[in-house]
């Protein structure tokens, strides 16, 4: 029978993969509609009418399939983890009942008022309980992740044994929630929130702009959209840049895992892109056999804060046990590289947008239509990065994962359930796909929101109206 | 400097419980109010999803999902900072009552991921197929989540090591009936008429189901150790359930919807409080662990006392503020999607 502690990692990477998508979605979303419903009830314009509408309607079914796919990762610390749990939920269950009370409490009452409230609240408190959605989201994430990050950089406690296992303590709480992580994290994980659903709404957007259905709500979604991504996209790239230095300093293990560097090397250059040569590089990629275009020093650069000659640390002089480097390695590489391509995008866009032909150019409908899912997709590189990398521990140093898993947990258990969460949350992304889909063919305006005046013919040339 | 000044405070919260107050205690009861707020909540959710059965009328149907619609996920967020809480306050107690019930956990989990999703599901399409399957899906959920939860609390409080026990099951149908009577409470609230009347004697039926269930799952689980059915306060808190289930059918019959559905959420927490007194000072007699034991040290208890004590009363003004802006039977216009 299949090992508890395996199938109780496969089945939290499956259950963690499939619920980040939903609240990317929301934590995206909250600052449009915060702005859709602000704008909706100031200028009273039909299109931002149209806007709050529609969006809400993405925000509330992505709410609704986090919520339920999110409750199921609390409980698994204590089904699958309770080694963990038990250890650590000094530290661990405090943010999370927190966060309970805080953020999730807040999100889920005003979303009632949110969705259902238009006609039976004052604008006021409609005004507000967008804002306090939008809030919930942000916050429910603050806490969350206090307590990831913690698990990266702990800090603020002492371990104890207690009858063999090790106990963790909390002694600093400042320390600890404060942690050298949680900053990065934050700003990181947010930001990639916005550019992922910045580039859902203009791939979406752009898809009408190409089949010539470009009506005034997909424009003004494009424009807006793309306003959010040329701020985003460029800041992600420099922010993730101090963040790698940052994981150097704290996570030489990781980091090393990222550049695959075995040996610790001075004067060390960034692989800007690295080629396998044979199928070997791609399942063990060791920096020395790769063949890179690298920029000389900048590893090193990047590593140390600006001495080219700084030493990196390899995996040999770390430990012994290195988390799966190939899998870091390369989740690594196509996260930065698409990356840069957001980056491309959003400057073709803004480019196109100041010569008043944003919406005449279709390759750049296409590329931003096909690009769609991909900020989505980036952040679960990201995070596979972040999880996969830390690995053997499940507290960097502290503990291992293997010795956070349940010890009552049986193999056929843990398979049973691992079993029905791939077929139920396999079947989950299916029917949110399909609804979401539905929504935007069905239910988004079709017909132009402006006076006829403004009105075009499918396939005729579009008129800027800039 | 002002590190000095930032953790003196926070030293000191490390030296004895906040105003020397019994934390234990006070969190061991605080654990299960949460608990019990979640059942007494999302019950009537639970409730309106397994009445949900009883309608054919697509119009009468529409308007049992829009009377929860506004509030089921928050609700069921109760759920979450029940969760949250038992893990900062008992951290063990959160290892090991999951683990050990590990399936029972993912069939509540799954249940309530199918009472979530159906409804929004429902919603989409509008031919009669769909409609049909989404409708069994939410009915299923919604009996199945209270059922899986009771069974779960069953076997919390018999200290039952298996998949479950007579009694634990005995406890679990109780638990559903006793949510089918707090859904149809909830609709004399939000309907009226026909719809209003015949949900009402579904209520009544459940009423004297829920009584003589958790009467005959006691009285199975009478046999484990801790569980004194004749303590006084185990038969203070059946006597007075009996008077608020008289209170309930008498109210709900004479159209004081508000009465009537204040004396269900009573007997909700009565349950709650049962199940609490006969396990005190266990708190997981199963792990062989009392409240005493499992409690977590000094300092991220007071933490997490002052943060509760912040917070708490916070989200009760969100539900206030949540409640009266759907106050009162749905419209005619009110629609869930």
């Amino acid at each position: 029978m299949i090992d508890p502690v395996i199938a109780s990692r496969l089945q939290f990477a499956v259950t963690t993969i499939v619920h980040i998508i939903f609240p990317v979605m929301s934590m995206g979303l909250a600052p449009f509609l915060i702005y859709f419903t602000w704008k909706d009830i100031r200028t009273e314009e039909q299109v931002y009418r149209q806007l709050r509408e529609f969006w809400t309607k993405v925000f509330a079914i992505s709410f609704v399939v986090g919520t339920v796919t999110g409750i199921v990762l609390e409980f698994e610390f204590g089904t699958n983890f309770a080694a963990f749990s038990t250890a650590a939920g000094e530290l661990f269950g405090g943010p999370l009942a927190i966060e309970g009370m805080m953020a999730f409490m807040l999100e889920a009452t005003f979303l009632g008022i949110f969705v259902f409230g238009r006609e039976r609240v004052s604008d006021r408190l409609y005004m507000l309980s967008s804002v306090l959605v939008g809030l919930g989201t942000w916050l429910s994430a603050l806490w969350i992740l206090i307590a990831n990050s913690w698990m990266q950089t702990p800090r603020g406690f002492e371990t104890v044994m207690e009858s063999g296992q090790p106990v963790v303590m909390l002694v600093d709480p400042i320390a600890a929630y404060a942690n050298p992580r949680f900053p990065w994290m934050y700003v990181h994980m947010q930001n990639a929130a916005l550019l992922s659903v910045a580039l859902f709404m203009a791939g979406v957007a752009a898809y009408f702009v190409w089949m010539n259905r470009d009506t005034e709500f997909w424009r003004k979604t494009m424009k807006i959209a793309l306003a959010v991504l040329l701020i985003s996209a460029p800041f992600q790239a420099i922010h993730g840049d101090a963040y790698g230095r940052h994981v150097a300093d704290t996570q030489p293990q990781k980091f090393a895992a990222m550049e695959a560097q075995y040996d610790t090397d001075s004067s060390v250059g960034l692989k800007l892109l690295a080629f396998p040569t044979s199928l070997q590089d791609i399942t063990d990629p060791r920096a020395e056999n790769l063949f890179v275009i690298e920029l000389p020093f900048v590893a090193s650069i990047l590593a140390s804060g600006g001495d080219p000659g700084a030493s990196i640390t390899g995996l040999n002089d770390i430990s012994s046990e290195n988390p799966p480097v190939a899998i870091v390695f390369w989740a690594f590489r196509a996260m930065v590289g698409l990356g840069m391509w957001f980056i491309l995008l959003a400057f073709w866009g803004g480019v196109r947008w100041y010569q008043g032909r944003l919406f005449d150019d279709d390759r750049l409908a296409q590329a931003l239509a096909a690009s769609s899912l991909l900020g989505i997709f980036t952040v679960e590189l990201g995070w596979i990065v972040t999880e996969v990398g830390r690995q053997p521990w499940v507290i960097q140093g502290v503990m291992k994962t293997s010795a956070g898993v349940s010890p009552s947990l049986t193999g056929t258990e843990a398979l049973i359930t691992l079993a029905a969460f791939v077929g139920v949350y396999a079947a989950l992304l299916v029917l949110y796909s399909y609804v979401v889909t539905r929504l935007i063919r069905e239910e988004a305006p079709t017909r132009p929101a402006t006076p006829a005046g403004d009105d075009h013919q499918p396939g005729a040339t579009i008129p800027n109206d800039d | 400097m002002i590190d000095a000044i930032a953790t003196a405070p926070l030293a000191a919260l490390a030296d004895g419980p906040l105003f020397g107050l019994p934390l234990t205690r006070l969190w061991f009861g605080l654990v299960f109010a949460v608990f019990g707020t979640f059942l007494a909540l999302d019950g009537f959710d639970f409730g309106v999803g397994a009445l949900f059965a009883t309608r054919e009328d697509d119009h009468e149907r529409e308007q049992l999902l829009s009377a929860i619609g506004p509030f089921w996920d928050g609700n069921e967020v109760w759920l979450v900072v029940f969760g949250g809480l038992l893990f900062a306050v008992f951290p063990v107690v959160y290892g090991n009552l999951f683990s050990r019930h590990y399936l029972l956990m993912f069939a509540i989990l799954g249940s309530l991921i199918l009472r979530g999703l159906a409804p929004e599901m429902y919603e989409q399409r509008h031919d009669r197929q769909w409609q049909q399957y989404w409708g069994w899906a939410f009915v299923g959920g919604s009996l199945a989540a209270p059922f899986t939860l009771g069974v779960f609390v069953g076997n919390w409080l018999f200290g039952v090591n298996g998949l479950a026990s007579a009694a634990s099951v005995t406890i679990g149908l109780a638990v559903v009936a006793l949510t089918v009577v707090d859904g149809a409470a909830f609709l004399g609230l939000k309907t009226r008429g026909n719809l209003r009347q015949e949900t009402r004697i579904y209520g009544h039926m459940a009423q004297v189901a829920y009584l003589v269930l958790a009467v005959v799952g006691l009285a199975l689980g009478r046999s484990v150790a801790h569980v004194d059915v004749t303590a006084p306060t185990t038969l203070a808190l059946l006597g007075s359930t009996v008077v608020l289930a008289v209170v309930y059918v008498l109210a709900s019959r004479r159209g004081r919807h508000y009465v009537a559905f204040a004396a269900v959420i009573g007997q909700v927490y009565g349950l709650v409080a049962l199940v609490a007194t006969l396990l005190y000072p266990w708190v997981d007699p199963a792990g062989g662990l009392t409240a005493e034991a499992a409690i977590v040290s000094t300092l991220p208890l007071n933490l997490t006392t002052i943060g509760s004590a912040l917070l708490l009363p916070l989200v009760a003004v969100y539900f206030v503020v949540l409640y009266s802006a759907f106050d009162g039977p749905v419209d005619e216009g009110d629609s869930y999607a």
